[in-house]
This record gives structure tokens, sequence and C-alpha cells, in this order.
């Protein structure tokens, strides 16, 4: 009797999220599977992954060089991170107390940047600080240095490059948290003889912490295996996991380290979405 | 009258969740039907499986005689009205109506015509170039009815279609309905949880609860002689006891219940079986002395003023209270007076009980 | 007295606050501004500032590899974008309205590419491809940028369906539209937004990406971000900034006329409610 079930149901179904389905599969879920699978292989003499199951890969990471690189990331993705949460609360604090229509514009106005191709903003740095660049011939005009300072391929530019970059993706989750905060729980909190500062740390930034531990996952994961902001601005002396990763599956060749590495970065990743899990819905995460 | 949608045994469960029992309807041809009951009754859902957006788990949907069960909704000859009118809030008024004419590629010409004629009929000329967004809510349903009614459907099913609406826009949309639906004698099957309304605008009212059909009948027909207990408390305000039939003499029941005796006509009960009585509160009435049949005494608690009449709350000796509503004029008694209660016996209702 | 100890405190924090916002602007237009100004640098290399030229406006179209690599990332963005909204709208749709078995497994998977560092996905898909045997190039630089478009297509485009959208399409089959027409009629228009939305994003997204393009390009073309890259080493010369300004101009122009013709809809929305 009920032949049109299939038609009614299962095709427009399979239809609709069959595609999405099957790309995901193919293209998330198998290489990641994959890749976890070499990080259990081991290298050959010409670079080439010899299946035989090891855990040298690992070992290797503990090694000193690799594990100096490995602290130096999360440092620098740590410190990124901090900075672009104390320096853009405040921020998306004062755009989200403007009324709707000027914030709207002011949160367009933080990505406008964002649409200029992200290398040339990071140059662009380069620019400013190379050795003759605006940056050294200010400082030598006013007389402040002798000799231009050699800002460049330094960790110091290197941390300018992350913020600047990062910035928007810690603002943005923080403004809808705090822009969705309703004005009256403040009010009730006033009127029952809370400070201004009290306010804050009882109502407004426990309300907001979801707004703000989206931004700590969307600044500090990327932070952890970026490689174009070292290539640009620290010129191979300044190395991050993201480097590392990168050459052993280009000129070095070793696959399962690389792959190590990354399921090193793929823990890391499950490790604070399960701790976002614990107190908010990972669909409300502000990922756009 | 032949039946026009009847339902034959039919089932809806969402996963372990019944929540339409062996549903058996027959709707007669013209007539406007209202399934009323709180939410969660099964109302909506009997609706939408008539429109065919739910599949019933088993039984038979019959329009016209014709099986319904496996046709997609665009296949079924009814039409909706949804709770939130569900307009498309791209399109203007007069291309929401338009949608199901212009759905069967009707030429455009006739489209037009149609749509006034519907925007005549609602009383809508004028706001046919303006989006959904810019219209009131009694303006919404107005267009909701005309896109629903413009493919002459053969039953229209109404979802709680003014439960949106302020009181007096509400009242003013029934009568609305009510003369719509005279004119154009086409089937209505209108769903609603406010008992007020169902009264008013119905031919006939399924009282609906935790999935089955409690009583099917008239308006007049629920409020006077309701057969279950739900029903007498569903609809309307009513004082139900709980009792035991003492005796049956000629067509009169004796009731003893907690609270005191009572009698009540009513046939088909034997002495010792369980009993619900039904009372209105227009129907009860007090005295000093005691009436005959009746050990009902109580302490009058508090008279409130309601503008036509007055409603008193009396406490009776098991703690039940009891209301009842007299027009102003009639002597009073005051807070703290003891009274009995009695009434006349063919005003109350004897209720079988369930179990 | 206090009211106006009140008034101007006030005062003082909408000072500090504006003051405070206009230099973190600052900071992010800085970058913009500098690669700007320095397109117009009389230098073949961008070592310092030597005068002011617009020669590489029009140099730029002489070279080759730049003009090819743009092209190459123009036609991989477009190709994206239409791949990845049309797969993200229907996927959309359908993980919100069906219940299936491994529907929550999928809604998991669709966070991976847009929360996991995107040199992983890149290097997971680049294994998989040498191992069947996959050519690399434009195809599995596409398959990249797919991989991470059509999630955040998805996300993005699922924000915008409402629980109203369903009685919208049962309204619409009600009135005798099938499942197709439906979807045209009645579903698309009212997703629109976020479709829109979804594309906009994807583009950006696959003409800006770096690490994809690097790490799954073939030997023979590169696009726009990894010529760029490439320039590193021996600098990034003033053409390629010209290039960026004009492309940043056009997108600017674009989301400017779009807000012109939207308000200027509203406002004649408006007017004729009035009338």
């Amino acid at each position: 009797m009920k032949k049109n079930k299939f038609k009614q149901n299962t095709l427009p179904a399979l239809a609709m999220a069959g595609p999405v389905s099957l790309w995901m599969i193919l293209f998330v879920t198998l290489p990641m599977l994959y890749i976890i699978y070499i990080s259990f292989m081991s290298r050959g003499i010409f670079g080439d992954v010899v299946y035989e199951f090891s855990l040298d890969s690992y070992k290797t990471l503990l090694d000193s060089t690799y594990f100096k690189v490995i602290v130096k990331s999360m440092k620098a993705a740590f410190i990124t991170t901090l900075l672009c949460i104390l320096i853009g609360y405040p921020f998306a604090y004062y755009i989200a107390k403007q009324p709707k229509e000027v914030a709207s514009k002011l949160i367009m106005l933080v990505m406008i940047p964002f649409w200029t191709n992200s290398l040339m903003r990071l140059n662009s740095w380069l620019l400013l600080f190379q050795t003759s660049g605006p940056v050294n011939n200010f400082l030598q005009n006013a007389g402040f240095i002798d000799s231009p300072i050699s800002f460049v391929y330094t960790d110091g530019l290197v941390m300018i490059g992350m913020i600047t970059n990062m910035l928007p993706f810690a603002v943005l989750p923080m403004y809808s948290s705090i822009e969705k905060l309703s004005k009256s729980l403040l009010e009730a909190s006033a009127d029952l003889g809370a400070s201004r500062s009290t306010t804050f740390f009882n109502i407004t930034l426990p309300l907001t912490f979801p707004g703000i531990f989206s931004s700590i996952i969307l600044v500090f994961i990327p932070s952890l295996g970026i490689y174009t902001v070292t290539d640009m601005l620290g010129g191979g002396k300044v190395l991050y996991i993201g480097n590392i990763i990168k050459n052993q599956f280009g000129a070095i060749r070793n696959w399962p380290l690389g792959a190590a590495l990354s399921v090193l970065l793929i823990v890391i990743t499950g490790l604070l979405i399960f701790i976002y899990t614990r107190f908010a819905k990972i669909e409300d995460m502000e990922v756009v | 009258m032949s039946a026009i949608v009847s339902l034959i045994n039919v089932e809806k469960s969402f996963g372990k969740n019944k929540v339409v029992k062996s549903m058996n309807i027959e709707v007669k041809e013209g007539e406007f039907l209202t399934l009323l009951g709180p939410s969660g009754c099964g109302k909506t859902t009997t609706l939408r499986m008539i429109a065919g957006f739910e599949d019933a788990t088993s039984g038979i949907i019959k329009v016209q005689g014709v099986r319904v069960e496996d046709k997609e909704p665009f296949e079924r000859d009814v039409n909706t009205v949804f709770q939130n009118y569900a307009l498309f809030p791209h399109m203007t008024v007069f291309d929401n109506i338009a949608y199901g004419l212009k759905i069967k590629k009707r030429p455009k010409d006739e489209i037009k015509k149609r749509v006034n004629e519907m925007l005549d009929l609602v009383q809508l000329k004028g706001y046919e170039n303006r989006k959904p967004d810019a219209l009131s809510g009694g303006q919404k349903q107005r267009v909701a009815i005309a896109r629903a009614l413009i493919n002459n459907p053969k039953v229209l099913l109404l979802d709680e279609p003014l439960g949106a609406l302020d009181l007096k826009l509400r009242k003013q949309m029934q009568v609305e309905l009510k003369r719509l639906q005279k004119k154009l004698g086409i089937t209505f099957v209108y769903v609603t949880h406010d008992q007020e309304e169902a009264l008013t605008m119905s031919d006939r009212i399924a009282v609906m609860n935790e999935g089955v059909i409690e009583q099917l009948g008239t308006p007049r027909e629920i409020y006077d002689r309701p057969l279950t207990k739900f029903v007498a408390g569903f609809i309307g305000e009513s004082n139900i006891f709980d009792g035991k039939v003492i005796s049956v003499n000629d067509g009169i029941i004796y009731v003893e219940t907690s609270a005191g005796t009572m009698k009540v006509k009513g046939n088909g009960f034997e002495a010792g079986e369980d009993i619900h009585v039904s009372i209105r509160p227009e129907h009860i009435k007090v005295s000093a002395d005691s009436v005959e049949g009746f050990n009902l005494r109580g302490k009058i608690k508090d008279n409130i003023y309601m503008g036509t009449f007055v409603k008193t709350s009396v406490d009776l000796k098991d703690k039940t209270e009891i209301k009842y509503s007299r027009i102003e004029k009639e002597e009073e008694f005051t807070e703290g007076n003891f009274v009995n209660i009695y009434w006349n016996p063919e005003r109350a209702v004897a209720i079988k009980s369930k179990s | 007295m206090s009211i106006s100890k009140k008034r101007k405190r006030q005062r003082m924090e909408e000072f500090i606050g504006t003051t405070y916002s206009i230099a973190i602007y600052a900071i992010l237009y800085i970058p913009v501004l500098v690669m700007m100004m320095f397109s117009f640098n009389n230098q073949r290399y961008n070592y310092y500032w030597n005068g002011f030229t617009t020669q590489w406006y029009t140099k730029l179209f002489s070279n080759s590899a730049l003009i090819e690599s743009l092209w190459y990332s123009v036609v991989i963005a477009v190709l994206a974008t239409i791949i990845s909204v049309t797969i993200g709208t229907i996927g959309a749709l359908g993980l919100k309205k069906y219940e299936f078995r491994g529907k929550k497994f999928i809604n998991e998977m669709l966070y991976i590419p847009i929360i996991v560092p995107e040199i992983v996905m890149a290097v997971a898909l680049l294994v998989i491809f040498i191992k069947v045997g996959f050519a690399l190039g434009m195809g599995s630089i596409l398959i990249g940028h797919c991989t991470f478009c059509i999630p955040y297509a998805v996300v993005t485009i699922k924000g915008r369906i409402s629980g109203d959208g369903y009685s919208l399409e049962e309204a619409s089959m009600d009135l005798g539209a099938n499942r197709i027409q439906t979807f045209i009629n009645v579903t698309l228009p009212s997703i629109m937004p976020g479709v829109m939305s979804a594309a906009f994003l994807s583009f950006t997204l696959s003409i800006d990406d770096v690490v994809m393009s690097n790490m799954l390009a073939g030997a023979k073309n590169s696009t726009l971000p990894v010529l760029i890259l490439s320039m590193n080493k021996s600098g990034v010369t003033p053409d390629v900034n010209a290039l960026t300004t004009i492309m940043i101009l056009i997108i600017v122009i674009a989301m400017v006329l779009n807000n012109l013709i939207k308000n200027a809809l509203k406002k004649r929305k408006k007017t004729e409610e009035t009338i």
C-alpha cells in the first residue's frame, strides 16, 4: 500500500542530503582516517612510505628539535589568542553597544580589509618594517636610532602578522554574543544595586563566555597550523608546526612524520572542541 | 448528505507516541465541522493527515469516496489555511493568491479575473501589490483564506486560523468566516482549542482528547448533554461531582458523593455503579431550606460581580468548591452564610464513569 | 550635581571607546593602505619608497605569469562557488528536513574542515590523491576548495532556514505545486539571502586560499596567492600590489552598489506602504 513512501520520503532525502554526505565521506572522513593510518607507518630510505606499523614518527616528535617547534608554535598560538581576545573584547563590546544600524556598518568595516589577499596584507607589514622602510626611516629621522633596526624575519613581526590576521575571527563571535545579551539583564543587575564592574563580571562576562570560547577556538586552532605568516614574515627563519608539516610533504618527504604532526593538531582540536561542547552546542558556534 | 471526507480507523504514531487512536469520522458535504480539544490532543495531526502532510500509520482516509493515503498533498482536492498563515514572504498579495492557478498554468487573464474575485470576496481590493510584511494580522488572514479558496477546493482545512489575532479581531473574523462558508457552501474542517469559537461557528463539533474523539455532535448537544467527564469539563464552565448511584427511580438517579447527596435525570444507570454528575453554574439554585433529594450544604465564600451577573463560590463540606452564577437582581446571600444547593434534575447531566 | 558627574563619566567612556576603536580600525586598515600605496611606488622591487608612478597599473597586464595565475584563481573560485553553493544549498535543506541514519555523523563531519587547521585537511587530501593516482592540478585544487567551502555554505544556509519554511513548503504543495515547483517557487526564494552570502563567502575563501592551492597544485599552474607566496623570497613586485588594489576596489564598489540598490528598494517599499 505504501508504494509511494519511497518517492515521497526516501528519494528526496537521498537526492538532497546524498551529495553533501558523499562529499564529506570521500573528502573528509577517508583522508582523515588515511592520514591517521600513515602516521603509524614508517619512512623508507627514499622518502617513500613503508607500510609497517611503527611509532617512530611519534617518537621523533619528542626529539628536541621538533619538540621545540611544537612548544614554540603552542606558545605563539597561545599569545596570539590571548591578545586577540584582550584586544578584541572591548572592541566588540564597543561595537555591540552602538545602535543596530551603526553596529552592522562597523562590523562591515571590520570585514572589508579581509577581502584583500591575506598574503598581500602580510607583505605590507614587511614593507613597513623593512630596513629602508617607513618605520625605520621615521625612527632614524626623528633621531631615536642611529642605524636601522632589523625587524624583518623576527618572531615579533610574525606575531604582529598573526594578531592582525586573526583579530576579526576573535571579534565576530564575541560581538554576536554581546549583541545578543539582553539589555534588561544589565538593567536588572543595576537595579538590584550592582555596580557597573560587578554587573560586568557577574552578568556580562559569564553570559558572553560561549562567544569568547568560540573566539578562542577560531583563533587558537588556525594559529597553530598556520604557515603563511611565518613564510611571509619569518622568511624561513621562524618555523611553526604548519611549516614542518608542509615540508614533510614537500622537500623533506617524510610523510609519516608529517602525518603524526597532523594527528597532533587533530587531537588538540578535538580536545578543545570537546571542552567547548561541555557548556555550549557546537551548532551555536559562530563560525561564519 | 454524503460524506465528503471520511476517516476509517485512522491511527498515527510518532515513534512510540500514539497521537491519534482509531479515529472514525465522516465529514458531511457542506458542513462546518470543528475538531476541538486541548493542545496535544491530535486535532492538528488529524487535519494534516487529511491534507497529506502526515502519513497515517494505519487506516483509511477518503476524500469524495476516493482513498487518498498514497496521494501527495498537491494531488488532493483539499486546501489548507495555516496556523501562521504561511504566506510566501517574497510574493505580493496578488502572487500569493494567484499561486495555485499559476502552478496549474492557467491563462493570465483568467488568473487575473479569479484573483480579483477572491480579493473582492475577502475585501482586500487595493492591497494586491503589497508584500505580506506590510499587512496587519487580519489582512494576512484574509489573504491566506483567498489563496486557499482560489483552487475551488471541495474541502477547506483550517488549522487554528484565528489563533494569532487579538480577541476583538478574532470575534469579527469568526462571523466573517462563518458567513463565507455559508455563502460558498464549501465544507470546512476547522481546528481550534477555543471552545467558544467552536460553539459559535460549527455545525458539528468533534471534541478530542488524547487522540480519541470523546464526543461528536452539534454545539447544543455538546454543551447540554456532554457524554464524558472530559467534555463536560472542557466545554464551558461546569461543576462535576464523582459519586455512586444509590438508587434509580423513574428515570431519576439518586447519587451519593463526598460532598453530599443529589439527584439527576438519566437512563441506563444501576444502583451501585460509579457516576459523574455535571451541572452548569447557571443552573444551580440556592435556598436557605433543604430541598428533597439534595443534601449539599455549603458556606458562601465570595461573590464576584461580573457585570451582567454575579458569580458565587460555595465551599461544600468536603472542601470542594462549586460555582454558581445568577443575574444580579435576584436576592443575594452574603459571604459566610450557609446555603443549600439544588437544581432541576433535568438540567444536570449524568455521565457514565469510564472505568 | 550628581547628574553632571554621571554625564561627565559617560562622555569620558564614550571618548575612550571611540579612540580605542579607531586605533583598532587603523591596525586593520594600515596593511591595506600600505599595500595600495606601494602599488604606486616607482621601483622594480618594493624596497623603499622611490616616488609616485602609475606605470604598474598598465604594466601588470603584460606580466603573463601574473595574469595567468589570476585567471586560474578566478576560474577555480567560480567553479568552487557553483559546486559548493549547489551541493551546500540542497544539502542544508536535506540535512535540516530529513532524518536518516548517519545524519549526526555527517553534521559532525561538516565541522571538521571549518575547525581543523587547513594544512591538515590539505595534506590528508594530498596523500589520498597520490594514493589513488588522481593527477594534481586544477581538479585537485577545486576538490580541496569545495571541501572547505561546502561546510561553510551548509552552515550559512542552514542558519537561514527557519521553522516557518516548512509551513511555506506545505502551503505550496497544498496549493498544487509538486516538490520541484515548490523548491523553485518557494524554498529557494525564502533562503536566497543565505544562498547569496554562501556564494560570496565561497568565492572569497577560494580566491584567497593559499594552503590547499599550494599543497594540491600540480607542477604547471599556480593560483595567484600561491604565486605571491613564491615571490616572497625575492620580494613581491609592485604590479601585484596594483592588481590586488584593483581587486579590492571591485569588491568594495560591488558591495556599495549592492547596498545602495537594497536601500533604494527598501525606501520604495516604504513609500508604497504609506500610500
